[in-house]
C-alpha cells in the first residue's frame, strides 16, 4: 500500500510524493482529515490528485494513503429511494451522523448493513451458473424486485450451497459457489469501479418509445428506450422542469436522477414530491423507483466529475437485472465545467472555450453507455438504459463546445427556446429546430399501437407548423389581410396546435401527463377541424364565422379531460362536424366551386 | 505559534510568494506588517516550501526584504454573537461604525460548508413584497434567492430597499432581520440603503458590510461570504428569518477575475476565471431553509449588467444557479414606469410552491399565466404596428395590443413607495384581463372565470 506524503495544495489538486507503488485511478484517504481522492496523474513517485471534497486547511506533509483500489460504488438491495453525493455517501445517513452542513472526510456505510432483506433464492444446490444469472431475488421496493446476479469476475460455477428463502442483511454470505480457483461465497452486494462498463452479451437497437406523457416529446420527437436525448437550453427555459417532467411520467422501470452541479432545492423538490406522487403505471409512489445522485453546485467540484459515473455505474446494475432504466443527467454542462476546472489546475493545453482536449470523447463515452441490451447470463433477459442530458450553454449560446460535443453522439435533440419560456410556453421545445432520429425505428410501434394513419397525422401536424412559420414572416412584413382565408386558415390551426396540443401544463393533474392514447386523439381533433374548416372555406364559408363556432372552446378544453373519458374524443370530432355543416346551412350560400 | 517570516521573494498585483520553513495549509490567513501597517491575505497555493498569498489590501508599498508574514493558523473567520445587529463592518469584518468591538460567542469559518441536500426544506412560504410584478407574477417565497438584473442608471437600488422594507409573510410576527453586503459601491449608494433601513426603523436589525468602491478590490472576495456566514449564523443559530442583499456581484466578479488573471490562469469566457460558476455558487446557495430549523435565508443579489446583456458572464451564470431572476428593462424606466420591471424574462422558479388557496388565492396561478400569454401577444401586435401602423391589425391582434399598454400603466407601474397586498395584485390583473373576450384565456379554467371574470372589485 503507497504511502506518502502531501507537498502541493492548489484548490482541489493536491499532488504527493512518496507514492511509488500507487496505480492510477486509485482512491486515496488525503490528510489528517481523511479526505477522499482519486489519482489522475503520476510522474515518477510523485501522484497528482484530485480530491473529493473542500482541500481549505490542509498542506504540505500531510499523510496521503492509497487504498489500491479504483473509484467504486457499492451495488446491492437498499439503492432504491436512496439520495447519494457524487462519490456515493448517503447524504441522509451523513446528516443524521454529522448535522445539516456536509462536514468534510466524513463516511457512512453506502448500503445498510443491519437491515434484513426477504430472499427468495431460485438456483438449487448443484446446478451450473455463469456470470449474470439470477441466484434469488429480493423485494427491494414496492415495485422493484432486486435480482441477485451472480458477479460478472465468476465466469461459471456450481452451487454449492445457497441459504433456504429467509431473511439476511447483505453483509452474510447467502450462496457458496464452487469455480475454477475454488469456492467462493456469495454475499447480496458487489462492488464495481465506475469508471469501467458494466458487461453484457450483446446490444440490440431500440425499437420501442420511452412514453413520457409529454406531448411534444412522445409525439413529435420521441425517445426510445436504449436511446439518447439532449436538452440544451438558457437558463429559465424550464431544462430541469423537463427533465423532472421526465423523471415523474417515463414508463421506465428504474429513474436515476443525477443532479450534477445544479440547485440544492432542485433535489430537495423530488425528494420531498417523489414519495407522495403516484406513478400511473404502477400506481405505486414514484420514489419507489428512483435513485438520487445530488452532488449540488456548492459540493466540491470533483465529485461533480465523478457524479455521473457514479450514477451511470448504478444504471447499469439495474439494466443488468432486465430493466429498463432512464437516466437524467441535469446538468452535463457543470460535469464538463469540472473537468475544465481539473485541466486547469493540472496545467494541461485547453482546447475550445478552455475545455479540455479530450470532452469530446468522455462525453461520448458517457453516452455510449446507454443502449438496450441483452443481459449476462442464461434466459435472454433485456435491458436498456436512456439517458437525458441536460446542458446548460452560455447564453443559451448553441455553438457551445459542450452542445456541439454532445449532438455529435445523441440522437434525439430537444431545443428549448427561451422566447417560449417567456410566452410561458411550456415544455418550451421548439418544434422547428428538434428533431429525434428514432422517428424511422418507432413508427412501427406508433402504427401497431395507435393505428396507421398517426405517423401521417404527425407530419402533417409539423407541416402546418413549419408552414406558420414562413407565412408569420409575410405577415410581419405585408399584414394579414394579404393572406388568403386558407392561409389565414393554416395560422388559425398552427395557432390550435400550439396552445391547445403542445403546451402542456406540468401542475395540472389531468394535463401534466398525456397517455400516447390520448395524445393522438387531441391530435386528431384539432386535424380533423382543421380538415372540415378547409373544406367548409371551399364551400364559401367565412373565415370569421368559423372562429367564432363554439367547439373551438372544447378543442382547447379537450387537454383538460381525464384519461378514463377517451369516449369523449369522439363526440368531439362529431361536434366538429355538426357545428361546420351548421354553419353552412345557416349560412345558405352555397357559392359553386371554383376550379 | 509559527514562525514569522520576512523571506517574500515575488511580489505581483496582489499575490506575493513567500518561502516558509514549515507547512503551511492551504486557505489559512496571513497577518502582513510592512512599515508599520497591518494587512490580511490568505493562502492560494502551497507548494513544498513555497506559498502562494493573496493580499486583501493589495501589494503597493510593501518591500521584498521587509515586510512580515505571520501564518495564523486558520481561514479567515468572522466572530459572531447577537450583537451582530445594528452593527457596520468593513468588508472584513472589522467595525467601523465607531462602537467598540462586539463580544463574540464563537469564530465561524467564513467559507462555510455545503448544506447537505437531504437536510434543505422546500421553500413554499409566501413572502409579500407590495410590488405586483413579484408577487403577482414572479412570486418570492422564503428561503429563495431571486436576482436583480439591472443595468448603470436603473432603479435596482430603489426597489431593493423597497423589497426590504416592504416584505413580509402573511399574518407572521416572526424574528426578522436584514444582513447587508456592498461590494464596490459608492459612498452613496451605501448610504441610500443605511438611510432606507433607519426610515423603516430596520437597522438595529440589521448587519452591514461595506466594502465601498475606494475600499480594496481584493477584499471584496471575502465581503460576500462574511455576509452570508452572519447570515447563516443569525438564521441557523439564532432562528431568524433573513433577508440578504449583495450588491454589486459584478464587482465581485471583477475581483475574482483580477486574482485568475494574476495568476496566469487559462481563462473563459471575457477573461472571468473557469471556475466562476463554481465560485459563485458556494455563495448563491448558502439561501434555503434546513428541515427542523425556524429561521431562513431569502437572498437578493443585484448585479448590473454589463451593456444591459443578459449573456454575460455574470448574469448568465447567475441565472443558472438562482432560482429565478428579476430583470429590469431600460425602455419601460423610459416610459416612466417604476418599478421597471421587465415582465417577460423575469421568472421565480418557486412561484408555483408558494401561491394558490391558502397561500396567496386560488386562482393566482392561472390568472399570472395568462397575464403572461396576453401581454406577449400583446408585444408581438405592438412589434407589427412598428413596421406597419396600427391599421394593419386584425381586430383581435388590437384587443391584445391595447391589453398590453394597460398592462404596463396599471400592472407593471405602481410608483414609488407605494405597497400593494396581493388582494389588490391579483383584482387589477383580474380588471386587465376582462379586456379581453372570454374564448381567448385558454389558461384560466372555467371556475376561475365564473367567479373574477369582468366582476367590478370593489
Amino acid at each position: 500500500m503507497a504511502e506518502g506524503k502531501i507537498v502541493k495544495v492548489s484548490g482541489p489538486l493536491v499532488v504527493a510524493e512518496q507514492m511509488s507503488g500507487a496505480r492510477m485511478n486509485d482512491v486515496v484517504r488525503v490528510g489528517e482529515k481523511n479526505l477522499i481522492g482519486e489519482i489522475i496523474e503520476l510522474h515518477g513517485s510523485l501522484a497528482y490528485i484530485q480530491v473529493y471534497e473542500e482541500t481549505a486547511g490542509i498542506g504540505p506533509a500531510e499523510p496521503v494513503v492509497s487504498l489500491n483500489q479504483p473509484l467504486s460504488v457499492i451495488l446491492g438491495p437498499g439503492l432504491i429511494g436512496s439520495i447519494y453525493d457524487g462519490i456515493q455517501r448517503p447524504l441522509n445517513t451523513l446528516r443524521d451522523k454529522f448535522g445539516d452542513f456536509i462536514t468534510r472526510g466524513a463516511t457512512a456505510p453506502r448500503l445498510d448493513h443491519n437491515k434484513k432483506w426477504r430472499f427468495i433464492p431460485k438456483v438449487k444446490n448443484g446446478q451450473n451458473i455463469s456470470a449474470g444469472d439470477i441466484l434469488a431475488e429480493v423485494p427491494e421496493s414496492e415495485v422493484i424486485t432486486h435480482k441477485i446476479l451472480l458477479p460478472p469476475h465468476i465466469k461459471n460455477g456450481k452451487v454449492i450451497s445457497v441459504k433456504p428463502e429467509g431473511e439476511y442483511t447483505i453483509m452474510e454470505t447467502i450462496a457458496e459457489v464452487e469455480t475454477a480457483n475454488g469456492n467462493s461465497g456469495i454475499t447480496m452486494v458487489q462492488e464495481w469501479p465506475v469508471r469501467m462498463p458494466r458487461h453484457f452479451k450483446n446490444r440490440l437497437s431500440p425499437d420501442k418509445p420511452l412514453i413520457t406523457g409529454q406531448r411534444v416529446i412522445d409525439t413529435f420527437f420521441p425517445l426510445a428506450k436504449g436511446g439518447t436525448a439532449c436538452v440544451p437550453g438558457p437558463f429559465g427555459s424550464g431544462k430541469t422542469v423537463v427533465q423532472h417532467q421526465i423523471a415523474k411520467w417515463a414508463d421506465a422501470d428504474v429513474i436515476v436522477y443525477i443532479g450534477c452541479g445544479e440547485r440544492g432545492n432542485e433535489m430537495t423538490d423530488v425528494l420531498q414530491e417523489f414519495p407522495k406522487l403516484i406513478d400511473p403505471h404502477t400506481g405505486k409512489p414514484l420514489m419507489e423507483r428512483t435513485i438520487l445522485i445530488a452532488n449540488t453546485s456548492n459540493m466540491p467540484v470533483a465529485a461533480r466529475e465523478a457524479s455521473i459515473y457514479t450514477g451511470i455505474t448504478i444504471a447499469e446494475y439495474y439494466r443488468d437485472m432486465g430493466y429498463d432504466v432512464a437516466v437524467m443527467a441535469d446538468s452535463t454542462s457543470r460535469w464538463a465545467e469540472a473537468l475544465r476546472e481539473m485541466g486547469g489546475r493540472l496545467e494541461e493545453m485547453p482546447g475550445e472555450e478552455g475545455y479540455p482536449a479530450y470532452l469530446g470523447s468522455r462525453l461520448a463515452e458517457f453516452y455510449e453507455r446507454a443502449g438496450k441490451v441483452t443481459c449476462l447470463g442464461s434466459g435472454n433477459r433485456e435491458g436498456s438504459i436512456s439517458i437525458i442530458g441536460a446542458v446548460s450553454p452560455p447564453g443559451g449560446d448553441l455553438s457551445d463546445p459542450v452542445v456541439q460535443a454532445t449532438l455529435r453522439v445523441v440522437k434525439v435533440f430537444w431545443s428549448l427556446d427561451d422566447r417560449l419560456a417567456y410566452e410561458r410556453h411550456f415544455p418550451a421545445i421548439n418544434w422547428l429546430t428538434s428533431y429525434s432520429l428514432y422517428d424511422t425505428a418507432l413508427s412501427k410501434y406508433l402504427e401497431d399501437e395507435i393505428g396507421r394513419k398517426a405517423v401521417n397525422e404527425k407530419n402533417l401536424a409539423i407541416k402546418l407548423l413549419e408552414e406558420e412559420d414562413e407565412l408569420k414572416e409575410i405577415v410581419r412584413l405585408v399584414g394579414l389581410e394579404s393572406l388568403s382565408a386558407n392561409q389565414q386558415l393554416i395560422l388559425r390551426t398552427a395557432r390550435s396546435l400550439r396552445e391547445d396540443f403542445l403546451h402542456q401544463n406540468a401542475f395540472h393533474k389531468d394535463d401534466s401527463y398525456t397517455s400516447l392514447k390520448k395524445q393522438f386523439s387531441l391530435l386528431k381533433i384539432i386535424l380533423h377541424f382543421h380538415k372540415e374548416a378547409k373544406e367548409a372555406l371551399k364551400k364559401g364559408a367565412d373565415l370569421d364565422d368559423i372562429a367564432k363556432l363554439l367547439v373551438l372552446e372544447e378543442i382547447a378544453a379537450a387537454k383538460y379531460l381525464s384519461p378514463d373519458k377517451l369516449d369523449k374524443y369522439d363526440d368531439l370530432i362529431e361536434e366538429i362536424s355538426k357545428q361546420l355543416s351548421e354553419l353552412l346551412t345557416n349560412k345558405g350560400t352555397e357559392i359553386p366551386e371554383k376550379e | 505559534m509559527k514562525k514569522q517570516y520576512k523571506s517574500a521573494t515575488d511580489i505581483q498585483g496582489p499575490l506575493v510568494l513567500v518561502e516558509v520553513k514549515e507547512p503551511i495549509k492551504y486557505q489559512e490567513l496571513v497577518e502582513i506588517e510592512s512599515n508599520g501597517v497591518m494587512q490580511h491575505g490568505n493562502v492560494l497555493e502551497v507548494d513544498g516550501n513555497k506559498v502562494l498569498i493573496q493580499l486583501f489590501e493589495g501589494s503597493s508599498g510593501i518591500n521584498l526584504g521587509d515586510a512580515k508574514f505571520h501564518f495564523v493558523g486558520h481561514g479567515l473567520q468572522l466572530g459572531v454573537s447577537p450583537n451582530l445587529l445594528g452593527r457596520i463592518f468593513n468588508g472584513q469584518g472589522a467595525p467601523i461604525d465607531g462602537a467598540p468591538p462586539i463580544v463574540t460567542d464563537s469564530y465561524l469559518d467564513i467559507n462555510g460548508n455545503p448544506i447537505n441536500p437531504y437536510a434543505r426544506d422546500y421553500p413554499s412560504e409566501f413572502i409579500q413584497t407590495g410590488i405586483s410584478t413579484i408577487d403577482g407574477l414572479n412570486t418570492l417565497v422564503r428561503g429563495q434567492k431571486l436576482p436583480i438584473f439591472s443595468g448603470s442608471g436603473l432603479p435596482h437600488n430603489e426597489l431593493a430597499a423597497q423589497i426590504a422594507k416592504q416584505s413580509k409573510v402573511l399574518g407572521d410576527e416572526e424574528k426578522f432581520a436584514v444582513v447587508f453586503g456592498a461590494m464596490g459601491i459608492t459612498f452613496e449608494e451605501s448610504q441610500f440603503f443605511i438611510d432606507s433601513f433607519q426610515d423603516s426603523g430596520a437597522l438595529e436589525r440589521s448587519v452591514l458590510f461595506l466594502n465601498l468602491a475606494n475600499d480594496p478590490a481584493i477584499e471584496r472576495i471575502a465581503t460576500p461570504r462574511m455576509t452570508l456566514t452572519a447570515a447563516e449564523y443569525l438564521a441557523f443559530e439564532m432562528d431568524m428569518h433573513v433577508l440578504v442583499i449583495l450588491t454589486d456581484m459584478t464587482n465581485y466578479c471583477e475581483a475574482l477575475r483580477e486574482i485568475s488573471s494574476a495568476r496566469k490562469e487559462v481563462p473563459g469566457r471575457r477573461g472571468y476565471p473557469g471556475y466562476l460558476y463554481t465560485d459563485l455558487s458556494s455563495l448563491y446557495e448558502r439561501a434555503g431553509r434546513i428541515k427542523n430549523k425556524n429561521g431562513s435565508i431569502t437572498m437578493f443579489p443585484i448585479l448590473t449588467m454589463p451593456e444591459d446583456d443578459k449573456t454575460h458572464p455574470i448574469p448568465d451564470l447567475t441565472g443558472y444557479i438562482t432560482e429565478g431572476q428579476i430583470i429590469l428593462s431600460r425602455s419601460l424606466h423610459k416610459k416612466g414606469i417604476y418599478p421597471p420591471v421587465d415582465v417577460q424574462p423575469s421568472l421565480s422558479r418557486l412561484r408555483d410552491k408558494g401561491i394558490g388557496e391558502g397561500k396567496t388565492r386560488e386562482d393566482h396561478a392561472d390568472l399570472a399565466n395568462q397575464l403572461f400569454a396576453a401581454y406577449a401577444r400583446g408585444l408581438e401586435a405592438r412589434e407589427l404596428t412598428v413596421i406597419l401602423g396600427e391599421e394593419a391589425l386584425s381586430e383581435e391582434d388590437h384587443l391584445f395590443f391595447d391589453f398590453a399598454e394597460q398592462f404596463e400603466h396599471k400592472f407593471i407601474h405602481q410608483g414609488k413607495g407605494s405597497n400593494r397586498s396581493i388582494e389588490e395584485t391579483l383584482n387589477i390583473g383580474w380588471k386587465l384581463i376582462s379586456m379581453l373576450p372570454k374564448p381567448f384565456l385558454k389558461r384560466i379554467s372555467d371556475k376561475y372565470i365564473e367567479k373574477y371574470y369582468r366582476q367590478s372589485n370593489k
